[in-house]
């Protein structure tokens, strides 16, 4: 019989983590907060993701979204079954973890300089541990911009949160929407129109871009034209993960494993691979 | 107090043009301002106009039957409103209102088409120019057509 | 050196270590791997016939016991099962589940008649699950004590191109014992030891020392193996060549005629995709977790959220093909094909992957090829 130990060296057996919070988002998109229910708490950098299970559903991908030292948090947006299931858990309910698994985002190489937050919709998530970990460590990084855009106001996630970054005088933010609902007064328009505007020293920067594919296209097209070098724009890719360990093959693009070499990946890397269709 | 030619100096639809068509082009303008919720034009109002915002917020509407205005687009400091003061039938297309204060420089159209037709190379400079930023709204509102945040990826 | 008989002692010796003992023998019309009871199960005077699509079994006149080159099965069948259960869990109080990893079962392997080619493929699997930085648990079980008695080729078979690779004919290191059948005259082995535990097992069989003529013998049915290739492959920069080359319009015409059916990913020594599956009891209170071998071919593959990204069957060909002879040198430093030429003949339309790189090669675009 297998111990303990065992079955943690196993990497394919998930450990059970409590859900001590949930926290709707949006019509579809919540966060929950987990606890393990042994052990230690999971350790990570920002842009890694865990291999979430529901209890006899099934497994999916999701990026880590708190802070470190802190409970495991991740939004999830119910798109499938597993998803659904996942959302619907309960403070009490337990989930099976796996991970942290894949590379993060460039924080420590951004020391310095400026740091370019580009998310688009539930791009934000899995981007909000490295401003976490840009605001904690304020004073060793030059301007810090958060630019996020989803299609409706009703689609925004954090609210709060982006509300009060909003209206501290070391951070800029920036929110659009692709369509304008309700009493919206805010912008309307797509994120990377934001990037032309933004305050931050092109030369001295380093852009983090999260979002459906072709907003990540469009965004480090702005970044570029702004003048920011192609070797510090970093995007987060997405393919099916179903490992986390670099054993399966699902989620090769090209000569990447994005849960192994990815999912952050410096946009010089990555572009040749991106222009191919269907790689 | 800033005259208009420093202001439009600083925009960027009109940066690195020559010192002598920065003239023609502020000779056509004049500063304006307007409060909240006031309507800078209307649709099918005669477009004479087009506005450069320097403060402020407008939201570009189009008004749909049983819906009511729907925000196509908002427009920020530094960017410009309006192109079809350019071509006839010289009509605007949708509705522009300010939300909040709004102070804008704003661009006589018929005197920039006469300037325009009198000296053909500021024309194809300026036309250029108009054109950049068509190309740019154009691929920023088919990058919204493929509704990139829903089901469709 | 060692006679035919000897090899029921080889089994005989294996067993009695504790080893469950496979290797070739004739079922369904094929040379498959399975377990062996005895020496004379193997395929006694049988020999392959292989071509793009086309297998066959044809009596040789002789009582080779390797006259040979490779059937649809490998020893990834053993070392990498088609379907494992990673672990059963069940409910437990409140709202939680405990998880159990059964330990790999079974007695360790000894594979009899391991080729080169083969040899090439286990060490592949090997750089995939064992050495990254996350080791495959289920593979390093059974992967660990396996026993590999490898045979040199003499008889490659007419989709065979292990000279190309450099994984053939002759094996060079990764065995435990290596035989080279000789006909020419008496028929017996040479037998090479590679480990020690090799020399171990060799010490219970009747045998005499080698001598310069066995070994010239043993010297020239390998030569004769390497020269009479089925097919052959310029390797030279693959993994540039298909990089600069994925818009090829070869994709296209390949994907006309490919079934998109993944025979070869089944019968690839190397192919290591799998798909992780999540069931549970009617009840809801038991789960399990298993893997099955998966194929690149399947639509499902590419499956994130709104779609596939290889929806065409060209961008399915192309993953595969770029990926067994050039990407897979980004990602595990190494190529994975090994030439056995499995894909080319249990491909049911006969796709030859040497004459599709080949293809790509010889029409690559012109400004390409002067870079």
């Amino acid at each position: 019989m297998a111990t303990a130990a065992e079955t943690l060296s196993g990497a394919m057996a998930p450990r059970p983590f409590r859900v001590v919070r949930r926290q709707r988002e949006t019509g579809d998109t919540w966060t929950l907060e987990l606890e393990p229910v042994n052990g230690e708490p999971l350790d990570f950098v920002p842009g890694q993701f865990t291999m979430l299970y529901a209890f006899g559903v099934g497994e999916v991908p999701i990026s880590i979204c708190g802070e470190r030292g802190g409970p495991l948090v991740h939004t999830v947006r119910a798109v499938g079954a597993v998803s659904e299931a996942i959302c619907a858990s309960r403070p009490g309910a337990v989930l099976g973890v796996r991970g942290p698994f894949g590379r993060g985002w460039p924080v420590e190489e951004a020391l310095g300089l400026d740091v370019v937050v580009v998310a688009g919709g539930i791009g934000l998530p899995p981007l909000r541990p490295a401003l976490y970990e840009c605001l904690r460590r304020r004073s060793e990084y030059g301007d810090v911009v958060l630019l996020y855009g989803s299609r409706t106001p009703a689609d925004l996630v954090y609210r709060r949160e982006v509300e009060a970054w909003r209206s501290r005088f070391d951070l800029e933010v920036d929110v659009t929407v692709d369509r304008g609902e309700g009493d919206w007064r805010g912008k309307v328009g797509v994120v990377p129109k934001l990037i032309g505007s933004a305050r931050f020293d092109p030369g001295a920067a380093v852009a983090m871009v999260c979002g459906p594919e072709i907003m990540m296209r469009f965004a480090a097209e702005a970044l570029l034209a702004r003048g920011v070098p192609e070797d510090r724009i970093y995007l987060s890719m997405e393919r099916n993960m179903q490992c986390g360990l670099g054993h399966c093959g699902h989620c090769q693009l090209g000569p990447t494993l994005i849960c192994r070499d990815g999912p952050i990946y410096r946009f010089d890397e990555i572009e040749p691979l991106m222009k191919v269709r269907e790689l | 107090m800033r005259t208009i030619d420093t202001l439009i100096h600083d925009v960027p639809i009109f940066q690195g043009m020559s010192q002598e068509a920065l003239e023609l082009v502020s000779g056509c303008a004049t500063n304006i301002r307007f409060s909240d919720g006031e309507v800078l034009f209307r649709e099918g109002d005669e477009a004479d106009v087009f506005y450069v915002i320097r403060h402020g917020r407008v939201a570009l509407d189009m008004f749909v039957p049983a819906r009511g205005p729907v925000t196509i687009e908002t427009v920020d400091p530094g960017e410009v409103i309006g192109w079809s003061w350019l071509f006839a039938p010289y009509r605007w297309h949708f509705d522009a209102k300010a939300l909040g204060l709004v102070r804008a420089t704003v661009f006589g159209a018929a005197c920039l088409r006469e300037k325009c037709e009198q000296d053909p190379a500021f024309g194809y400079d300026l036309m250029s120019r108009f054109a950049q930023v068509l190309i740019e709204r154009l691929q920023w509102t088919r990058l919204r057509l493929l509704d990139m945040y829903g089901d469709g990826r | 050196m060692i006679g035919p008989e000897a090899l029921d002692d080889l089994v005989a010796a294996l067993k009695g270590r504790g080893f469950r003992v496979l290797g070739p023998t004739v079922r369904d019309g094929a040379i498959v791997y399975d377990d062996l009871e005895s020496a004379g199960e193997l395929p006694i005077g049988w020999t392959d016939r292989q071509e793009p699509g086309s297998y066959r079994l044809d009596r040789r006149d002789d009582e080779a016991r390797f006259g040979y080159a490779v059937g649809p099965h490998s020893w990834k069948q053993f070392l990498f099962p088609a379907r494992i259960s990673f672990w059963q869990a069940r409910r437990v109080d409140e709202g939680g589940f405990e998880v159990r990893e059964p330990p790999p079962e079974g007695a360790p392997f000894a594979f009899i008649g391991v080729r080169s080619c083969e040899l090439h493929g286990i060490a592949i699997q090997d750089r995939v699950f064992l050495e990254g930085r996350h080791v495959d648990r289920d593979y390093e079980a059974r992967r660990r004590d396996a026993f590999l008695v490898a045979v040199n080729c003499f008889e490659p078979g007419g989709t065979c191109f292990c000279v190309s690779m450099g994984t053939g004919p002759k094996a060079e290191a990764g065995y435990d014992l290596a035989l080279t059948e000789i006909l020419d005259g008496e028929h017996r082995f040479l037998v090479q030891v590679g480990s020690e535990r090799g020399a171990e097992v060799l010490r219970d069989l009747p045998r005499r020392d080698a001598e310069t003529l066995d070994l010239q013998a043993a010297g020239a049915a390998v030569e004769g193996a390497a020269a009479r290739m089925g097919r052959s492959l310029d390797t030279t920069d693959l993994r540039d060549l298909l990089a600069r080359n994925l818009e090829h319009e070869r994709w296209d015409e390949v994907a006309s005629r490919c079934l998109t059916c993944g025979n070869c990913t089944m019968v690839c020594p190397t192919c290591f995709c799998t798909s992780i599956e999540d069931h549970t009891s009617l009840a809801g209170d038991e789960a399990e977790r298993v893997r099955l071998w998966d194929s690149c071919y399947s639509v499902d593959h590419s499956y994130i959220h709104g779609g596939s990204v290889r929806p065409s069957g060209r961008s399915r060909y192309r993953q595969w093909l770029t990926h067994k002879f050039g990407t897979w040198h980004d990602q595990f430093g190494t190529s994975g094909c090994i030439g056995c030429g499995r894909c080319i003949t249990w491909c049911p339309v006969g796709i030859d992957v040497t004459e599709e790189l080949a293809a790509i090669r010889a029409t690559e675009e012109v400004s390409d090829a002067n870079d």
